[in-house]
């Protein structure tokens, strides 16, 4: 490769490790001072020999000056294209493989543009970058050991995958096989490393010239960029970081200009029939998933939602509507009842016209059936059609629909807006405004059955997930607050009681549903608050917790303020009623052991202190809090914490659910 | 790994009614203190029902305060095809499960959350 071209005089890696091979061969040779003695039989050779001239003065002599580097160093140049796209953060763990792209980043790059966070996992770094992504629309860097660090990382990889998010991972790698280091450096070493993760990311590469570097990365960039987002892949040779840049090259280096590409909208014949069908619709539903790339594609929704009085479900895949609306409803009898649904970038559109029950019928495999109606019209704007591939099955069930539009939804909605736009008439203006009225009042009806339902197990102890939820709103509500996390055994209460208007104090969840989410992607989304001065708050599992808590100690380490509960219902629940509902299936009592729960599934005996664990890293914690009543003086300090800008940790010991 | 249990069916809450329509309550002798012991800590209810039978919108109803009646609950437990599984006689005896009932009865009943600032915070 480029090595082999290089006429720079180097002390490249291979020269240096070469050089103190060199040096370990010595040990075998004979002292000098015995060079002259008769030769020793080998069963009287000493187990400890006097140090060779050579050790002695390796360990006592002064080291050379190493000779300077012939030239710009390559990845000097590589951190000049990185920051030629703006980037503020590079997530990492270091690693030996990228050493060379790490020194230049700190010294070449005066560590800004992109700053380096010191991570403690790869996982951590990935869902880091991929929650900085959410909150700031920005994507970041991420560096790690090809091998093994992206085997730490594929998790998170799948996660951001799953969830439509831009991630630039770049693997360290020595793809040299003759000359590379021998031992933990070959093993850390692949063919191809990006293989590992190819199924789950949108694109990669591996240049072999640092003009191919510079392409590569623009081209990675836009391609992540490019609605689906997505994360992409880089594999980074060692040895072309840590060459000099090569004569031929010198002059010729050129950073390609980036210009944001511009996001594939929706068929516009297909948008003209999809507004006539709407505006014509009784009972029309639109479903939002991941819609609202940015604050614009809320807005948008807002504006059709309210053209037509329809009623929104929103599946949270990304803050799509202000949930105090009144066109924003919970799917209720509304799928059953619809004589349309539009789905809007929904990641399970066969979850929305069909229903699963997970119980015994058709031979165990559970309860399947349409729950829309058999002429229900059938609508869907996607993008992800765009981008598939085969083997991971985040593509879901597949659903027949009647009109199918391959495009981004929010690039959609204005051409649709306007379609639908002149289409109405003042007749249907008339029944909207009834509909809209419909609403409202079932809006009204249902947030006073959820507080109701909320004061049940009130003083319960341990705290009941609504109490959680309430006693957090009323902690932060007079902030500029953002909900970076809400954990899925929260059973939805911090939904009903967070007002979340704002395109940012929303950004769904993991996306692949992987464990070792929570934490660290609520540490990356806060980083991103913390420019804007926002409270970030979060309610993590336990479970969870326990994959990546090194996040913490980065967010003590960096000063990234973040208010965290940990939902400590000390078990792995949803893996709880799973085994309880097969064990009744098949008639048998679940066998608890010593726990509350089925053997395997429960985190306790001995118990978890998480505030510990957090006060262990660096960051102040409480709890463990089990007494409802003292949740909310603890909440009152906490936010304290967090408004002086660093992370803090509640250990609440909650309901299950 | 991670697949979600959804709410009681309506329907299923409604054949349950009518069954217990027709019952009779065989809860009144039983022990409440020891039915909090298995709800809680044996048959695994409080994992979808809460451990004061709160419920949750996403896993299970609400139980208590007011149980439904005896006889309604106990058919439904039964014989349940929804995504709760069915706790038959023998993994549930009757004698556990009217100790259980007997718990749900002596939950006191919600406040007004009209009563609680936190619950009319807008």
């Amino acid at each position: 490769m480029a090595r082999r071209n290089s006429k720079s005089p180097d002390v490249s890696r291979r020269k240096f490790l070469a050089g103190a091979a060199v040096a370990g061969a010595t040990i075998a040779t004979p002292p000098v001072a015995d060079a002259a003695a008769p030769p020793v039989a080998a069963e009287k050779i000493p187990t400890v020999q006097r140090p060779t001239a050579q050790q002695i003065a390796a360990e006592t002599e002064l080291p050379k000056v190493d000779s300077p580097l012939g030239g710009r160093a390559g990845s000097d140049f590589m951190v000049d294209v990185i920051k030629s796209l703006g980037i503020e953060y590079c997530y990492a763990n270091p690693a030996s493989s990228y050493r060379g792209i790490h020194e230049s980043l700190i010294n070449y790059g005066k560590n800004t543009m992109p700053e380096f966070i010191t991570c403690m996992h790869e996982e951590s770094s990935i869902a880091m970058a991929h929650g900085f992504f959410k909150v700031s629309g920005k994507p970041q860097l991420v560096l790690c050991h090809g091998v093994v660090g992206l085997m730490h990382g594929t998790m998170s990889i799948y996660n951001a995958w799953c969830d439509r998010a831009p991630v630039i991972v770049m693997g360290g790698t020595d793809l040299d096989a003759a000359n590379r280091p021998p031992g933990v450096p070959t093993i850390h070493s692949g063919q191809d490393i990006n293989a590992l993760v190819r199924d789950f990311t949108k694109w990669d590469d591996t240049p072999v010239s640092l003009a191919h570097f510079a392409q590569s990365f623009v081209r990675a960039y836009k391609f992540a960029m490019t609605p689906p987002y997505e994360p992409v892949m880089l594999a980074l040779d060692a040895e072309l970081q840590e060459m000099a840049v090569q004569e031929r090259e010198r002059d010729h280096l050129v950073i390609p200009k980036y210009t944001s590409p511009s996001p594939p909208q929706a068929d516009v014949a297909a948008l003209r029939e999809t507004a006539k069908f709407l505006v014509s619709a009784e009972r029309p539903v639109i479903v939002a998933d991941r819609v609202a790339r940015t604050p614009e594609g809320m807005k948008h929704l807002v504006e059709l939602a309210e053209l037509l009085q329809a009623p929104v479900v929103n599946l949270r895949g990304r803050m799509n509507f202000p949930n105090s609306h009144h066109l924003s409803q919970p799917p209720g009898q509304l799928y059953n009842q619809a004589d349309l649904i539009l789905g809007l970038e929904v990641g399970d559109f066969w979850n929305v016209v069909n229903a699963f029950t997970d119980n015994a019928d058709n031979e165990g495999l559970g309860l399947q059936r349409r729950r829309a109606k058999v002429d229900a019209k059938l609508i869907t704007i996607n993008s992800v059609e765009l981008n598939q591939k085969s083997n991971y099955q985040d593509f879901q069930r597949f659903q027949p629909v009647d009109i199918n539009m391959v495009g981004d939804a929010e690039a959609s909605l204005p051409s649709l807006i306007e379609a639908v736009k002149s289409a109405i008439n003042a007749e249907h203006k008339a029944a909207y405004e009834k509909r809209g009225e419909a609403f409202k009042k079932a809006k009204a009806a249902a947030n006073e059955r959820a507080m109701q339902a909320a004061a049940v197990g009130w003083d319960a102890s341990p705290i009941a997930t609504a109490r959680v939820a309430a006693e957090l709103w009323g902690a932060v509500k007079d902030n500029d607050w953002a909900l970076v996390a809400a954990s899925n055994g929260s059973s939805g209460w911090p939904e009903r009681f967070f007002k979340i208007d704002r395109h940012y104090q929303w950004i769904g969840g993991s996306g692949g549903a992987g464990q070792g989410y929570g934490i660290p992607a609520a540490v990356g989304a806060a980083h991103a608050h913390k420019a804007f001065g926002r409270l970030a708050v979060a309610i993590v599992g336990d479970g969870d917790s326990m994959y990546a808590p090194g996040a913490l100690w980065t967010a003590a380490r960096h000063q990234i303020p973040l208010l965290a509960i940990v939902h400590n219902n000390r078990g792995y629940h949803q893996e709880v009623m799973h085994v309880q509902r097969l064990s009744n299936r098949r008639n048998r009592v679940a066998n608890n052991g010593r726990d509350f729960g089925p053997v395997g599934t429960r985190i306790e005996n001995p118990n978890i202190d998480y505030a510990a664990l957090a006060k262990s890293m660096g960051v102040q914690a409480f709890g463990p809090v089990s007494d409802p009543n003292e949740l909310g003086p603890t909440l009152k300090k906490a936010v304290q914490v967090a408004k002086a800008g660093e992370p803090v940790l509640i250990d609440a010991v909650m309901q299950p659910r | 790994m991670l697949r979600v249990f959804v709410r009681l069916r309506p329907a299923a809450i409604a054949a349950g009614l009518v069954l217990g329509l027709i019952g009779s309550s065989g809860a009144l002798a039983a022990d409440a203190a020891r039915g909090k012991i298995l709800f809680t800590q044996k048959y695994g209810c409080y994992e979808c029902h809460g451990t004061q039978g709160q419920g949750s919108p996403v896993t299970g109803p609400k139980l208590a305060p007011n149980p439904l009646p005896y006889d309604t609950l106990s058919a439904f437990i039964r014989s349940s095809n929804g995504p709760m599984p069915p706790f038959r006689e023998a993994i549930l005896p009757t004698a556990d499960l009217q100790d259980i009932y007997a718990y749900l009865q002596s939950i006191p009943p919600a406040p007004d959350y009209k009563t609680i600032p936190l619950l009319n915070n807008k």
